[in-house]
């Protein structure tokens, strides 16, 4: 669907009027990133991490591929088989820190990118099914970023493997055998390796599959924007194309400048130098830390450090470890707040950056520290606001909170004034994800 | 409903959370964790600099030659370098000629042409490094029960590789008198060697370099100090770890003036194109 002011594919050179009628893949380039796709004029630069994830899982893709070109799953040379890509293979060694450095950079992207979700509402109706689709996305990612971690078989690939297939170990009845089995061992080993690289090779083509009906959920009511108010008329849109193919472009740029810097001038800040010790079964590191990127959610799994009545401390931990990501699932039908964006949600912004915005630094800082204190407690801290913060807060505070006025439209928000907000409801506020207005009905 | 059972899962991990918490801040509070010799002594290390840092970088090919000399002539009796090969070495400036020699000079394991048996044979440019054990085993037997570990990628794999290399070699001593006095039973066991640069003080390897003039560097080199010679062996394992390290740099340069222009040229036709569109 789309907007009825959206402008309409006309082919005109006869080859693309015969494809169009064969096959018509311009039109719906056209349609989804083109200029018959209307997006609201005032999104500002949140907006441009969609389009970066996209590059980034490009890279991904593309230096993966040829990474297994030279690359064996088996632990008696997937180690040696990194070191003479990067020594011996042409630009092996560009490759190989691209593609480490690519997981950080996707998951910084998508990192701001569910932020953007959160800080404006984004996850409400109509797009729960866009936000559920990422959620889905964010934990293949996860799967992936693991296993893919693994492959090199170094100290921190082996030992991340076995505490983290060791959490299965905690469910109850089950656990030991379904580790067993996911592991084709008693410990990470050969079977386990193959496999992972395996599903490490698979993964990313079912995320480009979840990120195509990603796109086309979000495609059915359009995208959101900073005020939350849904557009109304063609003066809210301007074309996807030139505009934001123009913004997403230079955007792409600053954005692959950094990466840039990043594979060329530190590509081993954030990785961890055991990693570049050979697995060693043998020998335990003196601190097992999982990549960056999962520390907030290693931070919660160590946090449970006593049992809960007849739940094992271990097993609190697990559960609250996907608790965590499972909670976003849910989010939709928390906030009951009929206001999107927090930009006109006193309360909850203050919840916002001052509660999950600190508690998020915390869990970071946190999940990446050795498991002493005062981390433990601080990390115990965060991660009671953090539960607190998506199931007892937000569903409280958008309950009882009074949203300020919003503006009638986007063009009003943006230019102050609209020739149509004369039409203005009584109550503006309760107006944003008012099921008659979303565009999905009127056309 | 859906507000109620939701407050109730949020109940549930904040009030474990919260009992986990109070638990641990009775232990905290109540038993302050032990300190320990490794927390107190330990050290971070020194300050070093090499001619390869930076963002203009460049080896001093003549210093890597003489942390290969070193390498060879001491470290190479206990430590492999098993992802570097002889041919390699032509990056430190050495011709064709040189290197084979240099390779000619280790002892590779080989086959009897004639039996079929196992031998060793001169090395070729082609070959790697040889290993100085025949396995973990015997390399344990022979080091106090240690494997030396292999050093291709040595400075990667610690924090600030280079310093810690740097550090662990000119950082030996005598175990302070005040540690002792602190921690009486962190006295350095027999066959092991104080180092305040070692994760747990106390190391294996006994110091190697143990004065000048060990390595004679040829004339219009520096003099062999302990000092220059861990700098110059920590140079070499810089290189052994990232043999690209000046490609990587230089690419990184044009590249990134690259994405420069094309970023600058992408913002202003932004700006060209939504000049005078309000958003």
């Amino acid at each position: 669907m789309s907007f009825p002011w959206a402008n309409e594919y006309k082919p005109n050179h006869p080859f693309m009027q015969w494809m169009d009628e064969k096959l018509p893949i311009p039109r719906l380039v056209y349609n989804a990133v083109g200029a018959g796709y209307p997006v609201p004029r005032n999104l500002n630069y949140f907006w441009n991490f969609g389009f970066l994830a996209l590059i980034c899982l490009t890279i991904q893709i593309v230096t993966g591929i040829v990474m297994a070109m030279h690359y064996a799953a088996n632990t008696a040379v997937a180690f040696d088989t990194i070191e003479q890509t990067v020594r011996d293979v042409n630009w092996g060694w560009a490759m190989r820190y691209a593609h480490a450095n690519g997981a950080s950079a996707f998951f910084v992207v998508i990192y701001i990118h569910i932020f953007r979700g959160l800080y404006y509402g984004s996850y409400k109706a109509p797009r729960e099914m866009v936000w559920l689709l990422g959620v889905v996305i964010f934990l293949l990612m996860m799967a992936t970023a693991f296993m893919g971690y693994v492959l090199p078989w170094g100290q921190m690939s082996f030992w991340g493997a076995k505490v983290i297939t060791g959490l299965f170990g905690a469910i109850p009845f089950v656990g030991e055998p379904l580790q067993q089995w996911l592991l084709g061992g008693f410990a990470p080993d050969n079977a386990a390796l193959n496999r992972f690289f395996s599903l490490h090779y698979l993964l990313p083509f079912v995320i480009v599959g979840v990120v195509v009906l990603h796109i086309w959920a979000l495609h059915i009511p359009g995208s959101s924007n900073p005020t939350g108010v849904e557009v109304k008329s063609e003066s809210d849109t301007v074309p996807f194309y030139p505009y934001f193919i123009a913004k997403d472009g230079w955007a792409v740029g600053a954005f692959a400048l950094l990466f840039s810097i990043a594979v060329f001038y530190f590509p081993n800040a954030l990785g961890h130098p055991d990693n570049y010790i050979p697995a060693n079964p043998m020998s335990t590191p003196a601190h097992i830390v999982p990549e960056w990127y999962f520390w907030p959610f290693y931070a919660i799994l160590r946090a449970f450090t006593q049992d809960f009545f007849i739940i094992p401390a271990k097993l609190m931990g697990v559960l609250a470890m996907f608790g965590a990501i499972l909670v976003w699932f849910f989010l939709p039908w928390l906030d009951r707040s009929p206001v999107r964006s927090s930009n006109y949600r006193p309360a909850y912004k203050k919840f916002f950056w001052f509660g999950l915005i600190p508690t998020m630094a915390v869990l970071f800082y946190c999940g990446g520290a050795p498991a002493e204190e005062p981390y433990v407690m601080l990390s115990q801290l965060a991660a009671l606001y953090y539960f607190a913060h998506f199931l007892i807060v937000l569903p409280v505070v958008s309950a009882i909170e009074k949203p300020l006025p919003l503006p009638y439209s986007i063009t009003e928000s943006v230019l102050g004034h609209d020739e149509g907000s004369h039409l203005r409801p009584a109550h503006g506020a309760t107006e944003a994800v008012h099921p008659e207005t979303a565009p999905g009905h009127t056309a | 409903m859906a507000r109620i059972l939701s407050i109730l899962v949020g109940l549930f991990f904040t009030v474990a959370l919260a009992w986990s918490f109070g638990l641990g801040f009775y232990t905290w509070a109540t038993e302050p964790a032990a300190e320990t010799a490794e927390h107190e002594f330990h050290r971070h290390p020194k300050e070093v600099h090499f001619a390869s840092d930076g963002a203009f970088g460049k080896f001093d090919k003549q210093q890597l030659q003489r942390g290969f000399q070193v390498y060879k002539e001491v470290c190479s009796a206990c430590h492999s370098l098993s992802h570097v090969a002889f041919r390699d070495l032509e990056q430190l400036g050495y011709s064709e000629g040189q290197v084979k020699a240099i390779a000619a000079g280790f002892q590779v394991p080989g086959t009897d042409q004639t039996t079929g048996e196992a031998n060793s044979r001169p090395g070729m440019p082609t070959d790697y490094f040889p290993k100085p054990f025949a396995n973990d085993i015997a390399a344990r037997a022979a080091n106090n029960n240690a494997v030396p570990p292999d050093l291709s990628l040595m400075t990667k794999a610690r924090h600030d590789g280079p310093a810690y290399v740097y550090s662990l070699l000119t950082g030996y001593q005598a175990q302070p008198a005040e540690l002792l006095k602190k921690f009486p039973d962190a006295k350095t066991p027999s066959g092991l060697h104080y180092n305040p640069y070692f994760a747990n003080l106390n190391l294996a390897m006994a110091p190697p370099l143990t004065g000048e003039g060990q390595v004679e560097y040829g004339a219009g080199n520096p003099r062999p100090t302990v000092d220059q010679m861990a700098k110059d062996v920590s140079a070499f394992l810089i290189w052994t770890a990232e043999p690209k390290l000046e490609k990587r740099k230089q690419t990184g340069l044009a590249v990134c003036l690259f994405l420069l222009f094309a970023t600058v040229l992408g913002y202003m036709s932004y700006r060209n194109i939504w000049a005078g569109k309000k958003h």
